[in-house]
């Protein structure tokens, strides 16, 4: 075999438009990282390992056949099943929620292996009972779907769980939920926000109220929203050039490297970087969607039309949170917040993305 | 016809999925837009208002600290309260060379080493913006020397803070408690209950009793001024204010003169003293002795005040009144007899004969009373008066542990009594099961023996048994003892009084506890044990004598208390309420080391008693006495 054949083999499951979005957005969050870090490369560097880790594993899940993937899904779910009943029972309690699993070695955060977890586990449902699909089956893939999220609403970490309902919602509406039932759910939800309200901790609510007049708390969390808003709002239509938001460098803007990363771009590139940004992440949303529409079966199209909604989602909800149109919730930017854990839970789910595109072939045949 | 039909599905299915593929699409593009929207919005509707808003940031979120709630005493004594004093402090962030600067200040105005040790912990934990203190205290005069240099020295400020004082220092130390420097300790509880907010700008929390205990009445709400500030770290203007809500201030059902009577009526003994109303369980007087002055712990102690304190053979910083547990001696006696007459073990009439010591059936070993040659003839009544040892040796053993165990803490022994300071403990009520758990050895009879006469396993702290004694003396019904009477709010109209919280009522026999009761009232007359400390009295006190022994004597030893070293001289004990007929006053004392209860504790208690039941102040205050005697020899 030729070096060429070599190369070739390597990269035949990369689907080639998704991994070109990816990396420039990767790119971009280094450039930024550097920035947000007061122009050092601690961080950076940092982040270009767990980048490394990352690729490393969407490689691996880009060339893992189908029914590998799909024999997954029941084992993972059980793990991260077992895991979220272990932080509920032993769990390490931080900032008064209990969300990490001392395991001896690390420590870990079960809820994010659900992020990928519950929506595998859903559409490997579906395509179990897709010849016959009823009112029943909906029923119970909702359970699957609200027993985990129920554990880490629970824990408490409302952000995460509303995030994991939003993937499962994706794959019920994908596999035919009834318009009616969506309408319903949408009544029922409206209904009982009074009621989810008094179930709330201090905390949530303060973070919701905080969103309807940061000056409320101005010195705690709506102080993350005034500086953010501020950034952004002062970077103008070029922004303030690389390295030069007085915002980030004066130490005004909390989180900068992580939750707050945005913020940071926005100022030093404005509107006009804004654009180019939102461009990045529709091009990869869109690959998403080709790759959804062409997926050969009921699984595969569940699973990648979750993934590419669910990314948006993050994208959406991160940039929202920062430009102070929603609630300090603590979700990362996809791609380019710091941090190794939601940039593996990610390129994971990229990779599977890619193993679905580049493997129907053979599925055809 | 079959795979017609399936195929004819499959498109369809397809058909429909796609069609939910373009809503998807659909709805993404309108998270774009909204997106879009909100960045067209801010970066270029509101551009200018941002671009000034981020020039000027320079915006700076100042943190306006709520004056602490004051502690009263039930008569509007001030007990805890702020005074103002002037502070120099320093906005890192505006100045350039920190530690020329701190040089330079040193010659207008006093700073110590310490004060510079303090100001790097404060730097290392400082938040944006905030100025750090680097002397606190200033006199007029340094005042006005630096504020005539003020121009040489940006970002460098007078403030006038306040400040916690402690009128009654030492008297009340380990009631009130004090205020500290927040630490890293406290920053990360504030973090775990999500207050680090409302301390923004604080720099002091409660730290030990009532201090502690209330934190969250006292403190207030943090108010929020936004300023914009120049470039010298000045404010120049104000652009909005939250004002800040002072804490509320706590009215204690402590009577001060009451406490600081029972503090001085201790001279040169070391204990505690708990005095409690019987009929709603408000605590009089709490003493702890010795106490100390918690104005050293305000801005942080020195290292040699810590050491004096910390290494002290006199423990003052121990709160023995609420931590203290000492075997309760001969003070268990009529809650003991009270627990055979329940159980059937003892009538009333029966009489004992007391050799002068007891012996478990078929052993040799003498348990010896206080007085060697015994008491003769005892019955139930004449066992209090005289606190004869054998007759309640004997009881003990024919009640056994368990039921005893089982029966004290109806009284409250062996768990916390609940009063509103933090840090209580709870005492030891033995048990068969507790001695396994702890020492994995089996209960033996002579266990039961010793805990009879309140030695052995057995231990208390005074606040339980002023709890137990005021539980006698409101026939049964006892009440959660406490020492905050009103939590009054500073603003508005939203004081509220803390209930008084009766306990279940214990139920017990009328006739028996008459018949304790008379007892402990013959205790302080001719024949009993604490006559001369009740003489003269012009109410009756119900009372009871205890000894607690330090060091263990061996079989046929004699106690002597003049051989005895002073630190291991036996404890006194006395528990008394008065008048005897319709309580107001229940307590306990206890003073280390005092030898015998009835010549020591009890005129102790009897200074208390005459001073809240007849408004008599001991003339001159003992203490003083004392003093003026020496200097006449």
């Amino acid at each position: 075999m030729t070096r060429r054949q070599l190369w070739l083999r390597f990269i035949a499951h990369l689907d080639r438009p998704l991994l070109l979005g990816i990396v420039l957005l990767l790119l971009t969050s280094l450039l930024v990282l550097y920035s947000a870090d007061n122009a050092s490369w601690g961080q950076p560097l940092n982040q270009m390992l767990n980048i490394a880790a990352a690729l490393t594993c969407m490689w691996l899940i880009a060339n893992l056949p189908l029914h590998y993937l799909m024999r997954t899904a029941v084992p993972i779910y059980l793990l991260g099943m077992a895991l979220l009943i272990g932080v509920a029972l032993f769990g390490e309690i931080s900032h008064g929620a209990r969300r990490w699993l001392n395991l001896g070695v690390a420590t870990i955060q079960p809820s994010e292996l659900m992020k990928i977890g519950v929506p595998l586990m859903m559409a490997w449902y579906f395509e179990k009972h897709e010849a016959t699909l009823t009112m029943k089956n909906y029923i119970v893939a909702t359970l699957l779907l609200l027993v985990p999220v129920g554990l880490i609403a629970r824990q408490p970490d409302l952000g995460t769980a509303l995030l994991i309902s939003a993937s499962g919602f994706y794959v019920l509406f994908l596999a035919g939920l009834s318009w009616r039932v969506i309408g319903g759910l949408f009544v029922a939800a409206l209904v009982s926000a009074p009621l989810l309200w008094s179930t709330l901790h201090d905390y949530q609510r303060l973070r919701i109220l905080m969103l309807l007049d940061p000056s409320q708390d101005a010195l705690g969390k709506g102080y993350h929203t005034i500086q953010a808003t501020i950034a952004v709002g002062s970077g103008g239509l070029l922004g303030k050039g690389y390295l030069k938001g007085t915002q980030t460098h004066l130490d005004f803007l909390p989180e900068r490297t992580t939750d707050f990363i945005f913020a940071v771009y926005s100022e030093e590139f404005g509107l006009l970087g804004n654009l180019i940004l939102l461009s990045l992440y529709s091009f990869v949303i869109a690959r998403g969607f080709v790759i959804t529409a062409n997926a050969s079966t009921y699984f595969t199209r569940l699973m990648a039309g979750s993934i590419t909604l669910t990314f948006a989602t993050y994208a959406f909800v991160n940039m929202g949170m920062v430009s102070g149109i929603l609630p300090v919730v603590g979700v990362p930017l996809p791609l380019m917040s710091y941090g190794g854990t939601s940039m593996l839970t990610l390129l994971l789910g990229f990779g599977m993305l890619m193993s679905i595109e580049t493997h129907k072939k053979l599925i055809k045949t | 016809m079959n795979k017609h039909v399936e195929l004819k599905n499959h498109q369809r299915e397809i058909y429909y999925f796609r069609l939910r593929l373009v809503v998807s699409i659909g709805f993404v593009l309108v998270l774009l837009a909204i997106l879009l929207a909100r960045f067209a919005y801010l970066q270029m509707v509101r551009h200018d208002h941002y671009q000034t808003l981020a020039e000027s940031n320079r915006i700076s979120v100042v943190p306006i600290v709520p004056n602490r709630g004051l502690i009263l005493d039930r008569n509007g004594v001030v007990l805890a309260h702020n005074y103002s004093g002037y502070t120099l402090e320093i906005t890192p962030n505006r100045t350039a060379d920190l530690e020329a600067t701190i040089n330079e200040l040193s010659t207008l105005v006093e700073i110590t080493p310490k004060d510079r040790k303090r100001f790097r912990k404060l730097l290392a934990e400082r938040r944006n913006f905030e100025t750090l203190m680097i002397r606190s205290r200033l006199s007029d005069e340094e005042v006005a020397r630096f504020a005539a240099q003020q121009y040489r020295f940006p970002g460098v400020e007078i403030k006038a803070r306040l400040f916690r004082d402690y009128p009654y220092g030492e008297k009340t130390a380990h009631l009130i408690g004090y205020v500290g420097r927040i630490n890293q300790t406290d920053v990360a509880q504030l973090e775990e209950n999500d207050l680090a907010a409302n301390y923004r700008g604080s720099d002091y929390i409660g730290k030990t009793g009532l201090e502690q205990s209330y934190e969250s009445e006292l403190h207030g709400a943090t108010g929020v001024e936004q300023v914009e500030v120049d470039s010298g770290g000045r404010a120049v203007r104000r652009l909005s204010r939250a004002p800040p809500v002072s804490g509320n201030m706590l009215v204690l059902s402590i009577d001060a003169k009451l406490q600081e009577i029972a503090f001085q009526s201790f001279g040169n003994y070391r204990g505690a003293l708990v005095a409690i109303d019987p009929n709603n369980g408000e605590v009089l007087a709490f003493v702890s002795k010795p106490g100390y002055d918690p104005s050293l712990f305000i801005d942080g102690i020195d290292t040699q005040s810590w050491d004096e304190l910390n290494n002290s053979p006199d423990t003052p910083l121990n709160n023995r009144a609420l931590r203290g547990q000492y075997p309760p001696g001969s003070t268990i006696k009529p809650f003991m007899a009270l627990a055979g007459l329940h159980y059937g073990e003892r009538a009333p009439d029966l009489a004992i004969s007391d050799p002068g010591y007891f012996t478990l059936p078929g052993s040799s070993h003498q348990y010896r009373d206080w007085k060697k040659e015994g008491h003769g003839s005892v019955d139930l009544f004449k066992s209090i008066v005289v606190s004869c040892d054998t007759y309640y040796y004997g009881l003990a053993t024919d009640l056994g542990i368990d039921r005893i165990a089982s029966y004290l803490p109806r009284f409250g022994f062996g768990k916390k009594t609940g009063i509103d300071l933090d840090g209580e403990t709870s005492g030891l009520l033995p048990s068969q099961e507790w001695k396994t758990r702890r020492y994995g050895q089996k209960w033996y009879a002579g266990d039961t023996v010793s805990v009879g006469i309140g030695q052995g396993y057995n231990l208390v702290t005074p606040m339980q048994l002023a709890h137990a004694t005021a539980t006698l003396a409101n026939n049964g019904i006892g009440y959660k003892p406490h020492l905050v009477r009103e939590v009054r709010s500073a603003h508005v109209d939203e004081n509220h009084a803390i209930g008084n919280e009766p306990l279940p009522d214990l139920g017990i026999e009328p006739a028996h506890l008459d018949l304790v009761r008379r007892a402990m009232v013959a205790v302080t007359r001719p024949g009993g044990t604490a006559v001369q400390a009740a003489a003269g009295a012009p109410y009756h006190i119900a009372g009871k004598t205890g000894t607690a022994q330090v060091i263990a004597m061996k079989q046929g030893e004699k106690y002597d208390e003049d051989q005895v070293q002073e630190r291991h001289r036996d404890h006194a004990w006395f528990i008394a309420y008065a008048p005897a007929e319709q309580p107001r006053i229940a307590l306990a004392v206890l003073a280390e080391n005092g030898g015998h209860g009835g010549s020591t504790a009890a005129p102790i208690a009897r200074k208390v008693l005459d001073y809240y039941l007849l408004g008599k102040v001991p003339q001159p205050l003992p203490d003083v006495a004392e003093k003026e005697e020496e200097e006449h020899d």
